[in-house]
């Protein structure tokens, strides 16, 4: 360590750290100001969703009246299921083929590898008049199981967690098979444990994404009973009924707050989990 | 406690030569495999065949039934002046969001990677676009721009510059998408080039000080060469994000005005489920595949090289 703080002989000092903190600052004023505006205009009456002044009475009405105006508790219960089924099959479908690709040896099983990994590249976002055709055949058009389906198996949680279980040690596999385990017992007390930051990671990943996800929902839901909150926010906001923008950005607001809160707390695991989600 | 693995190893079957046993590591292995490939097969193997094969039939009509025409599809495609537009567009979207959303996550991780003051809150502000839905985000946009009383007007206006319906004319809507989505994207890239510059050793630049290079020259020479996997790694995931844009426009522009904010997938989107003329959008997913398809094969020639998943 050496007396310039981490050591880095380029850091700024002075002045030009001054200038670069607030050039830095003013980016993340820039960044966040599409969302300031949008909390300001939700916690204002309409006649202030525009115009700025320090006294302008704080309201709540907004949201009570987004809230009132679509059945936003539906759609919440809808995107919670959908986002605890999708997660919830990815673990154990992606677990289960990670184990079999990394650690069994069988013929095919490079082949089946590369086809795991042409989902990569041929996302289900694209599949999308396939993908209802199929749906249409199977008779579950408009449900909450059609939105997850093609989600289900994902090459990325199955490439995440086989390159996680390719760096356990056989030693600890060895271990518990002369202890009697079989493979699933294996699996379970040993792999399982040791990828605990990748499954965090990956969990955190996936449900933003399906949280977030609309092209699909869109397309295959058209009920109340089925649709996420991304396609009943987009369904509220653009009726013909003449909605105030500022019940839209309180539904909007609304909507997001539970990742946005869920980013707030763990925001350094966020961080982290994407990182190590991306870096491969 | 780890027993003595060494005398062990023989018993374990990893190592076994027995016919029997070697059969039942294979069966188990393709069991434990089965759920993923069948819904694979299922939902993207089958799906993406299928599209291929049915971009070769006429679209089923009433009165009507499907009927092979060969590549008459991608014939009417390159007669299609929406699908042309919808491509030019495509392209200049991506040339639009591309450099500058990475020029940016470089200068954002270089800022925060830097001890500057309240980093964490600077960090936190650059990230949070990429946790919020699209959809969601879209709509504020949509106000932002709105004609007369949206925030970016009433900026302009104090600076004396008249009105101007900006996702409205053709000539500004695609600009106004672009920016919408530097401003969810950099910060997720940035997240990348963070962790890269935390793993570059500190010991390289105290060398280059040593050598009395300027900070510009460190960048250029040793940083940026450094961060090449990265760049790598962004790159191919920005252009697939470009070619695979659709929710925004969907909220903000619906492909409008005149179709100057029709992307890729949002014609596909349209053709499918609003015209319903699904071997058309069959043949127009194709393009889209074999994009997507060169990005990978580039990926992979540039990457695959010299990482390897082993």
């Amino acid at each position: 360590m050496s007396a310039r703080g981490n050591g880095n002989p380029y850091a700024p000092v002075g002045a030009g750290r001054a200038l670069e903190s607030a050039a830095a600052w003013l980016l993340a004023v820039l960044w966040l100001l599409p969302l300031l505006y949008a909390i300001w205009t939700a916690f204002h009456p309409a006649e202030f969703s525009a115009r700025f002044e320090l006294l302008a009475p704080l309201s709540l009405r907004n949201f009570v009246q987004a809230w009132h105006a679509a059945p936003f508790a539906r759609y919440f219960l809808n995107t919670f299921l959908l986002v605890t089924l999708i997660l919830g099959s990815q673990l154990v479908l992606c677990t289960l083929a990670a184990y079999a690709l990394a650690r069994f040896e069988f013929p095919g099983r490079e082949l089946a590898f590369a086809l795991v990994l042409t989902q990569l590249m041929i996302m289900p976002d694209v599949l999308i008049v396939e993908n209802y055709r199929t749906m249409t055949r199977l008779g579950l058009v408009d449900t909450i199981p059609s939105i997850a389906l093609p989600y289900i198996a994902s090459a990325f949680g199955i490439f995440l967690l086989r390159q996680a279980f390719k760096t356990v040690p056989r030693e600890l596999d060895d271990a518990a098979r002369v202890e009697g385990a079989g493979p699933l017992q294996v699996l379970l007390r040993v792999y399982v444990p040791l990828a605990k930051p990748i499954y965090l990671a990956y969990a955190l990943v996936s449900v933003s994404y399906h949280w977030n996800n609309f092209l699909w929902p869109l397309i295959v839901t058209n009920s109340v009973e089925a649709r996420p909150l991304t396609v009943g926010l987009q369904v509220f906001s653009s009726g013909d009924q003449g909605i105030d923008w500022s019940v839209i950005c309180a539904a909007t607001l609304m909507t997001s707050a539970p990742l946005l809160l869920a980013f707030l707390v763990f925001q350094r695991q966020f961080v982290q989990s994407f990182m190590r989600a991306g870096i491969r | 406690m780890i027993p003595d693995v060494a005398a062990l190893r023989p018993r374990h079957y990893y190592g076994v030569t027995s016919m029997n046993a070697r059969c039942q590591h294979a069966i188990h292995g393709w069991l434990l495999l089965l759920p993923a490939m069948a819904l694979l097969a299922l939902f993207t193997h089958w799906p993406a065949l299928a599209t291929f094969l049915d971009s070769f039939w006429s679209t089923p009509r009433p009165r009507r039934p499907a009927a092979f025409v060969g590549l008459d599809q991608y014939r009417a495609m390159l007669a299609d002046p929406v699908f042309w537009q919808s491509a030019v567009n495509n392209l200049w979207f991506a040339l639009g969001t591309i450099p500058i959303s990475i020029a940016l996550a470089l200068l954002m991780a270089a800022w925060v990677n830097d001890r500057i003051a309240g980093r964490a809150l600077v960090r936190m502000a650059y990230f949070t676009p990429t946790v919020l839905p699209m959809i969601a985000v879209a709509n504020i946009w949509l106000f932002f721009y709105t004609p007369q009383y949206g925030l970016l007007e009433q900026m302009l206006s104090s600076f004396g510059v008249t009105s101007h319906n900006w996702l409205g004319t053709p000539d500004t809507a695609l600009a106004c998408v672009i920016v919408v989505a530097i401003w969810k994207e950099a910060g997720f890239f940035m997240i990348f080039y963070l962790a890269a510059l935390q793993q570059i050793p500190p010991t390289l630049a105290e060398a280059a000080a040593l050598e009395g290079a300027s900070r510009w020259t460190f960048f250029r020479r040793v940083q940026f060469p450094l961060l090449m996997p990265t760049t790598l790694f962004v790159l191919v995931n920005a252009v697939v994000n470009a070619f695979r844009t659709v929710d925004q426009i969907i909220v903000m522009t619906r492909g409008g005005p005149d179709n100057a904010t029709t992307l890729l997938l949002y014609y596909i989107y349209e053709v499918g489920f609003r015209f319903w003329d699904t071997t058309y959008a069959a043949a127009l997913t194709m393009v889209l595949l074999a994009l997507l398809a060169a990005v990978s094969l580039a990926q992979y020639v540039l990457l695959e090289r010299r990482i390897h998943y082993r």
